[in-house]
């Protein structure tokens, strides 16, 4: 009782930072000092942080290395934009269509989490990173050669170029091979976004929290004790997965609706890396560290854009300095000793 | 005989897909780290060959010369600088994630130098190409160096690794690095002396693809870099006869897939095979398999 105590405070405090972070951005708004850069940078925050926290539901929770999440985001954003072009006509009402779009978008990339989850778990350690990793440059490649349009008699489709589907002159191009998807609404807001963030860290901690959460650490730290006490590691591992791309659906929906173009280029290895680093720099396991290190990532090369050409290479330099600090054992050691009063807690969870 | 000059031309570039899976295959095999920042420093070689080669007029061979050493003396000093302190770190990921902040680092300082516009690389290969069947059969003469270098790498990096002492330390470190300290082995060195060869590998082989495809910029060496993994892991990741293999694999089914199915595809279909090949085989095609104790 005492630990679920601590755990729903420490839930609380993670809520509270997005609200607090939501009202305080709420506030320079209408005073009206905030900056244009910063808030082109709300939603895209939003969507950095909702794939930091479900990817952080595969390495932290889970235990798997997965290279590919920026797979399960495309396909995310690709059914989604994909929907609110297609119903624009026949959905009149943004908020319903958008809704409905974040749904479809969840749920094609839950139906890839397990589609792709069922034989890639089957794997360990870096072979399962690779295979994931696979996974994801497949989808961008095969989204990149579709070509669907849409007229009077309903969908064509081919995986060649726009003029080989005989469709009529007055139908339109949904998808349109690597120019990918244009003229998508532009339905996503910063207050959808925090909703959207605080619905994924609502289900993630609440899965981390419950029974089976339980069972998915227990197999991420030891596989066989698991198995002999009865877990279904296939099952639980698969549940995390979904979960998982799910989210990154959602996260993929969210970006999707903030462009007016979107190209399945974007989501390549970069991006899945990207992700990855957040969590490792957030703590490995650790969801409001996702949240801080997404948010901090994600602002910190556009807070540097004054120093243009230098501000990638001044990035680099500080996330290698950030990982020396925080993981290297002499790094460690020096901190203990001399700041060991702030950093007594990472400490001991560095192990 | 189409068939056949893809086959050479596949077999060209899996060869420099070969040598710079050698490289990750070894870093792999005795740091246990994916080195992501391989496929940079490919690019590093070939910037450093081609300004030899622009700025100073020397011969091509200088220049190759050049590149291996600058990239050697980079391997090494990245390794020293940012892997070994988080050697032993408490999860793995975090030298993963250094490894690709040294990654974001080298594109960004090329970047810097020589500017984002590719740059036009002039092949190192003086050897004509050669005509085959009354001229129905070109192969280059960067084909032939290419897998001639692949197979005289392949020779002498097994059999250093057998033979020399040098080389069965780093076989010691590769199985188990507190045993191989017991016994006297310079760890450290011995790791410093893999990542020295692995980047020199690796520079040969941004040389041999730029003479190849002669177009260079900053992010050349990514695409290169991860396909080398995948042969890497393909072959079974610490193996060297499998990073040969899977490299030589690679190419030839990347070329063919180019060639027949649809050039948009080719890659999909390398990892689409990678996929089938790992559920076939989890641990690659001449991985060791690795038993679970309780």
């Amino acid at each position: 009782m005492k630990s679920w105590n601590k755990n729903f405070k420490s839930n609380c405090i993670t809520y509270g930072i997005v609200i607090a972070a939501f009202l305080a951005v709420s506030a320079l708004e209408s005073t009206g000092n905030l900056s244009s850069l910063l808030k082109g940078l709300l939603v895209p925050l939003c969507v950095y942080v909702i794939l930091a926290v479900s990817l952080n539901l595969v390495v932290g929770i889970s235990g798997e290395l997965s290279l590919g999440h920026a797979g399960f985001m495309c396909v995310g954003a690709f059914a989604s934009a994909f929907f609110s072009k297609a119903a624009l006509g026949a959905i009149p009402n943004d908020g319903l269509r958008f809704f409905l779009a974040i749904l479809i978008g969840a749920a094609f990339a839950a139906v890839f989490g397990v589609l792709i989850g069922i034989p890639v778990l089957r794997l360990r350690g870096d072979y399962l990173a690779i295979v994931t990793l696979a996974f994801g440059e497949i989808i961008k490649n095969v989204i990149n050669t579709f070509y669907i349009g849409m007229d009077s008699k309903g969908f064509h489709f081919s995986m060649k170029d726009q003029f080989s589907m005989g469709m009529e002159p007055t139908g339109t191009m949904l998808l349109s091979g690597p120019q990918g998807i244009t003229g998508i609404p532009k339905n996503s807001t910063f207050f959808i976004g925090i909703l959207l963030v605080l619905v994924t860290l609502f289900i993630v901690l609440n899965l981390i929290d419950s029974r089976d959460g339980r069972a998915i650490k227990a197999i991420r730290d030891n596989r066989i004790a698991a198995e002999s006490v009865g877990i279904n590691i296939t099952k639980y591992k698969l549940m995390a997965f979904t979960v998982s791309a799910a989210l990154a659906g959602v996260a993929g929906a969210l970006y999707s609706h903030n462009l007016a173009t979107l190209q399945a280029s974007k989501f390549n290895f970069n991006t899945s890396i990207l992700a990855l680093v957040f969590v490792v720099l957030g703590g490995i396991g650790n969801i409001r560290g996702s949240v801080i290190a997404a948010v901090v990532l994600t602002a910190l090369p556009e807070l540097l854009r004054s120093l243009s050409d230098y501000r990638m290479l001044i990035y680099s330099i500080v996330l290698i300095a950030m990982m020396l600090f925080n993981w290297a054992p002499r790094a460690l050691e020096w901190r203990e000793r001399y700041l060991g009063r702030f950093f007594k807690k990472s400490v001991k969870e560095g192990k | 005989m189409s068939f056949l000059s893809y086959l050479i031309n596949g077999l060209s570039l899996g060869s420099v897909y070969a040598i710079i899976a050698l490289g990750y295959t070894m870093v792999y095999g005795i740091a246990k780290m994916l080195n992501f920042a391989h496929g940079d420093v490919i690019m590093v070689g070939g910037y450093a060959a081609l300004t030899m080669m622009l700025a100073t007029g020397t011969n091509p061979l200088i220049a190759v010369v050049v590149a291996i050493v600058v990239c050697t003396v980079l391997g090494v000093v990245i390794e020293r600088i940012a892997y070994r302190p988080l050697r032993e770190a408490a999860s793995p990921l975090a030298v993963l994630i250094t490894a690709i902040g040294v990654s974001y680092f080298l594109q960004n300082i090329v970047l810097l130098i020589f500017g984002s516009s590719p740059k036009n690389f002039q092949s190192v290969v003086l050897l004509p190409d050669l005509k085959l069947a009354g001229g129905a059969l070109i192969i280059t003469g960067e084909a032939i160096v290419t897998i001639i270098s692949c197979i005289v790498i392949m020779i002498v990096l097994t059999a250093f690794i057998n033979k020399t002492k040098a080389g069965q330390a780093m076989l010691a470190v590769s199985e188990d690095k507190g045993a191989a300290r017991l016994m006297g082995i310079n760890v450290d060195r011995t790791i410093a002396l893999t990542f020295a060869i692995g980047s020199g590998l690796a520079a040969l082989a941004g040389v041999l693809l730029c003479s190849a495809y002669p177009s260079l910029s900053p992010y050349t060496g990514s695409m290169p870099g991860i396909k080398a993994f995948v042969a890497a892991v393909f072959g079974g990741i610490g193996s060297i006869p499998g990073a040969m293999v899977g490299g030589i694999l690679l190419g030839i089914i990347e070329i063919l897939g180019k060639a027949y199915i649809s050039s948009q595809l080719a890659d999909a279909i390398v990892f689409a095979v990678l996929i089938v090949v790992l559920l076939v085989k989890p641990t690659g095609l001449f991985g060791k398999k690795i038993q679970e104790k309780v």
